[in-house]
C-alpha cells in the first residue's frame, strides 16, 4: 500500500516490453504459459475444464425503454434436473440486470464479486451506480483473462439496463467474448428463441414491453419443449428508467395432447 | 520431492468432459485499398461461430486516430483485448509525446504487441490503414504473431484469401504491364471494395449482413453502411 | 518565515493542535504563480498564468491532461504535480481498460486524497508541495476540485489557487451568480470570467497587455473532450475578455487573513482552507 512506485503504470506493461527489457519468452516466470497450468498439479490436482452444475439457456431482448432478460429456474447436475428452484436472472442495481448460463458455482463466485462492487458503489455516499456497460466491459476482461490462463469460468453472461437512460443489451462468454445487439440468447437459445424473436422485430423497431415479455414468453416455452434441460418455471429481469425489478417464477403454458398421436419410438 | 501416482479421472456422473480451446474462429473479412491522399478500409458486420451468427451489426472497424483505422478478425476476444491494449497504449503515447501516435508508429507498436504473445498469440488479422506522416494512404498487413507488411491494398480474415487475387487484378494491375500501372482514383477503390464484399458474402459463410466502409482523407473520416446477403 | 519547536517533522503535534510541516506545505502552493478554475451547467474551464523561470528557459506547463474528461492546473513544486498526474493519468487508464467508461470525477479525487494524506503521517514523508484544481466532467455534469498539499479537497463552483490568487477569488465571488449554483453565462463568457479572474493576479511590475498571452486555457465539459487551447483560440478569447472592463482590483475590502503573502506571524491564527465555495454535492 505504501509502496513507492504505485503509479508506474505496472498493469499496462504487463507482458510488454518494459523499457530496458527484451520480451518474455517461455520458461520465464512472467510467462503465460497454457501448459504449465494445465498439466496436473503436484497431487494430482487439475484445473475444471468442464461445467458440472449448469444452467441453459438465457435470454435478452431489448424493448423501447428497457431491456428484459430471462432465464428458467433449473441448475443441472449433468442430466439430472438437480435444482428446482434456482434465480438465474439478477437485479444488480437500479440500472443493471444480468442472467447467467453456464457453471453455476462459476457464476456464483462471480456474483460475489460483483456485489461487493455494489457494496463499494454504497460506500462512497455518492449516488454513483455501475453502469450496465461497465459491467459488461468488466466481465469481459475477467472472462478474458481466465480463459487466457486456460482456466476459464464456464459462463455465458446476459447484460442488460439502462445506459444514459438508452437501453443497453450485451452477451459476454467464457472466453471474453463480446458483443451487443437489441437480442442476444446463449446455449440452446441461440437456435430456438434467437429466431422467434428476430422474427417479432421488423426492420429498426423495438418492441414494446408487453410484447417483449410475451415473446419471451413463447421462447421459454419451445425451450421448456425442446430443450432436456429446461424446466416450465422461469424468471424474467426487467430495466426500465425506472428502475430494475426481477418477476416470477413464471410457469410456461403447457400442452401434451399432442404427446399420445408421437408414435413409433 | 516423491511423485504421487496420478488419480483416476474423478468421475462425475452425467458430467462430459469439454476440452477447452481458448481460441474460436469468428470469422469476418477486411478490405483496404490506398490511394495517393487517401485510404478506404472495409469489414462486413457478421459475427459468428460455426454455423451460428452472434449477431449482424459487429463493427470490426476501430478508429484509433484522425488518421488510423483498425480492422481486426478473427477470434473476436482477442481482437477485443487487442484494440482495448492498443486504445491504452495510444492514449500513453500522446500524453508522453503530446502528440498523437502517427500511423507508422502504431502500425510498428501493433507489431510489437502481437509479438509479445508469440507463444500463445492473439489469433487475429490486422489490417492497418491510415495515412502516412506525407499524407500518403497507406495499408499494413499483419500475421497473428506480428508480422508487419506495408503494402497498398490488402485482403484480410476469413474471405481474405478469396478476395486477394481480386485486388490484385483490379487495384494492383497484376494482369497488366506494370510499367504503366493506372493510380485507383477513390471512387473505383469503393466500388471494388463493395464489390468485394458482395462477391465475398456469395461464397463465405462467415462473411456477410453488412459491410462498413470508411474513407480517410486528410479532411476527416467518413463512413458508409452497404447492405450484404443475410442468409 | 516564522520557526518553532514544533516544526521538527511531519509527525510532530504543535499545542494548538496543529501540524507545521504540513501548514508549510501550503505555503509552497503560494510560490506557484496563480490558477483559476470555474464551471457553469455544462463546462468547467481552467485558466493558468505561465511563468518562464528564468529569461532563457522556456515557461513552465500549467495545465496537465490527465484522460479525456479530465484535466489538472498546478501551483507549486511542478515536479510534486508530475508525479500526482502520473498517478491520476494511471488511475483512469486502467479505469477506462476495465470498465470501458470514464473515471468518476469524485471518486478519482478521494483516492487521490487518500494517497496524499499517507504522506502527512508518517516520519519517512514529506507532503506533496502542490496545489491542484481538477477540471473534470462526468454523469453528474461538470466539476471543479481543489486539492492542498494537506490531502484536503473541496468540490468548488469556482477556485483560484497560487500566488496573488485572492484577488481572483474575490472577482469569482463577486461575478458567480447568486441564484443558481455556478456561473450562469455561455461558454464563451465562462471562459471570459476566467481570464478576467486571472488578470487581478498578475505581478503590478508587468503591463496587463503584453503578458497575457502567457495564459494557458483548457477547458472540458458537454461534448468536449479535456483541450487545452492552441495559441490562436487563446488569443480570441484573450481578445474576447479585453473588451469587457477590467477587473476591481485587490480592494480594501478583501479581508487580510488568507492573504497570499502575508508573512506568517507567530500567534495568529491559520489561514483557513481558502475556499471560495465549498459543497457538499459531488
Amino acid at each position: 500500500m505504501y509502496s513507492h512506485n504505485n503509479f508506474i503504470q505496472t498493469e499496462l506493461w504487463k507482458g510488454g516490453p518494459v523499457p530496458g527489457q527484451f520480451y518474455n519468452f517461455p520458461g520465464t516466470s512472467q510467462d503465460i504459459n497454457a501448459g504449465n497450468i494445465t498439466a496436473p498439479g503436484l497431487y494430482g490436482s487439475n484445473r475444471s475444464s468442464s461445467p458440472i452444475t449448469t444452467g441453459t439457456s438465457v435470454i435478452g431482448v431489448k424493448f423501447d425503454g428497457g431491456v428484459m432478460i430471462a432465464a428458467d429456474n433449473l441448475v443441472s447436475y449433468g442430466s439430472l434436473a438437480r435444482y428446482q428452484d434456482v434465480q438465474r436472472v439478477f437485479k444488480i442495481n437500479e440500472k443493471t440486470i444480468i442472467g447467467a448460463g453456464g457453471d453455476f458455482a462459476d457464476f456464483q463466485s462471480l456474483k460475489r464479486s460483483i456485489d461487493q462492487k455494489m457494496v463499494e458503489d454504497m460506500c462512497y455516499q455518492d449516488d454513483i451506480e455501475m453502469q450496465p456497460k461497465s459491467l459488461y466491459n468488466w466481465l469481459t476482461r475477467i472472462l478474458y483473462n481466465r480463459r487466457s490462463r486456460v482456466n476459464p469460468l464456464w459462463l455465458e453472461m446476459v447484460v442488460g439496463g439502462m445506459q444514459d437512460g438508452v437501453p443497453f443489451l450485451g452477451h459476454v462468454d467464457l472466453r471474453g467474448r463480446a458483443y451487443e445487439d437489441d437480442v442476444v440468447a446463449t446455449g440452446f437459445g441461440k437456435h430456438f428463441a434467437l429466431p422467434l424473436v428476430r422474427e417479432q422485430i421488423s426492420e429498426g423497431r423495438l418492441l414494446s414491453q408487453s410484447e417483449a415479455s410475451q415473446v419471451l414468453r413463447k421462447c421459454m416455452e419451445v425451450l421448456y419443449y425442446r430443450d432436456c434441460r429446461a424446466i416450465s418455471k422461469y424468471s424474467v429481469a426487467v430495466s426500465t428508467a425506472q428502475g430494475t425489478i426481477v418477476q416470477g417464477p413464471f410457469e410456461v403454458n403447457q400442452n401434451w395432447q399432442l404427446a399420445t398421436l408421437v408414435k413409433g419410438y | 520431492m516423491h511423485k504421487i501416482q496420478s488419480f483416476p479421472e474423478y468421475q462425475v456422473p452425467g458430467a462430459q468432459h469439454q476440452d477447452f480451446s481458448p481460441y474460436e474462429s469468428n470469422g469476418g473479412s477486411i478490405v483496404a485499398i490506398a490511394g495517393e491522399d487517401y485510404v478506404v478500409i472495409a469489414a462486413d458486420t457478421r459475427l459468428s461461430s460455426g454455423y451460428t451468427i452472434h449477431t449482424r451489426k459487429q463493427n470490426k472497424l476501430f478508429q484509433l486516430s484522425e488518421k488510423t483505422v483498425l480492422g481486426s478478425t478473427g477470434c473476436w476476444c482477442d481482437t477485443l483485448a487487442l484494440t482495448s491494449l492498443v486504445n491504452a497504449r495510444m492514449q500513453m503515447y500522446e500524453h508522453l509525446h503530446l502528440k498523437t501516435m502517427s500511423t507508422e508508429a502504431v502500425a510498428q507498436m501493433l507489431s510489437i504487441l502481437m509479438y509479445n504473445r508469440r507463444f500463445f498469440p492473439y489469433y487475429v488479422s490486422n489490417v492497418l490503414a491510415g495515412l502516412d506522416s506525407e499524407g500518403k494512404g497507406v495499408v499494413y498487413s499483419y500475421d497473428p504473431i506480428g508480422h508487419c507488411e506495408r503494402t497498398t491494398y490488402r485482403a484480410g480474415g476469413s474471405a481474405g484469401t478469396l478476395l486477394q487475387p481480386v485486388l490484385d487484378n483490379q487495384i494492383g494491375g497484376k494482369d497488366r504491364d506494370v510499367k504503366n500501372k493506372p493510380k485507383v482514383p477513390l471512387e473505383k477503390a469503393k466500388e471494388v471494395a463493395k464489390d468485394a464484399f458482395i462477391s465475398a458474402a456469395e461464397r463465405d459463410i462467415y462473411t456477410g449482413d453488412s459491410v462498413i466502409l470508411k474513407v480517410i482523407t486528410k479532411d476527416g473520416i467518413t463512413e458508409e453502411e452497404v447492405q450484404l446477403r443475410k442468409d | 518565515m516564522f520557526r518553532n519547536q514544533y516544526d521538527s517533522d511531519v509527525t510532530v503535534w504543535s499545542p494548538q493542535g496543529r501540524l507545521h510541516q504540513v501548514e508549510y506545505a501550503m505555503e509552497a502552493v503560494k510560490l506557484g504563480s496563480a490558477t483559476v478554475g470555474l464551471k457553469n451547467s455544462d463546462y468547467a474551464v481552467l485558466v493558468a498564468l505561465r511563468r518562464a523561470a528564468s529569461e532563457l528557459s522556456s515557461s513552465q506547463r500549467k495545465i496537465i491532461p490527465i484522460d479525456d474528461h479530465l484535466g489538472i492546473s498546478i501551483a507549486g513544486i511542478t515536479a510534486d504535480a508530475r508525479v500526482l498526474s502520473n498517478y491520476l493519468r494511471t488511475e483512469c487508464l486502467n479505469y477506462k481498460y476495465a470498465y470501458g467508461a470514464r473515471y468518476p470525477v469524485s471518486r478519482l479525487i478521494s483516492n487521490l486524497g487518500n494517497k496524499m494524506q499517507v504522506t502527512t503521517q508518517r516520519y519517512d514523508r514529506r507532503p506533496y508541495g502542490v496545489g491542484l484544481l481538477v477540471a473534470g466532467y462526468d454523469e453528474r455534469g461538470p466539476h471543479i476540485f481543489q486539492v492542498d498539499p494537506s490531502a484536503n479537497f473541496f468540490n468548488c463552483k469556482a477556485m483560484s489557487i497560487g500566488s496573488r490568487s485572492q484577488s481572483a477569488r474575490t472577482y469569482l465571488e463577486r461575478n458567480i451568480s447568486s441564484k443558481g449554483r455556478d456561473f450562469v453565462c455561455t461558454k464563451d463568457e465562462l471562459i471570459c470570467h476566467g481570464i478576467q479572474a486571472i488578470r487581478g493576479s498578475l505581478p503590478n511590475d508587468e503591463d496587463s497587455e503584453s503578458p497575457l498571452l502567457n495564459i494557458s486555457i483548457a477547458i472540458v465539459g458537454k461534448d468536449q473532450p479535456f483541450k487545452i487551447l492552441d495559441d490562436v483560440e487563446s488569443k480570441k478569447y484573450l481578445d474576447m475578455a479585453k473588451k469587457l472592463p477590467a477587473p476591481p482590483a485587490p480592494s480594501d475590502d478583501v479581508p487580510s487573513t488568507g492573504g497570499d503573502d502575508d508573512e506568517d506571524k507567530p500567534g495568529d491564527a491559520p489561514p483557513d482552507p481558502q475556499v471560495l465555495v465549498g459543497t457538499m454535492e459531488r
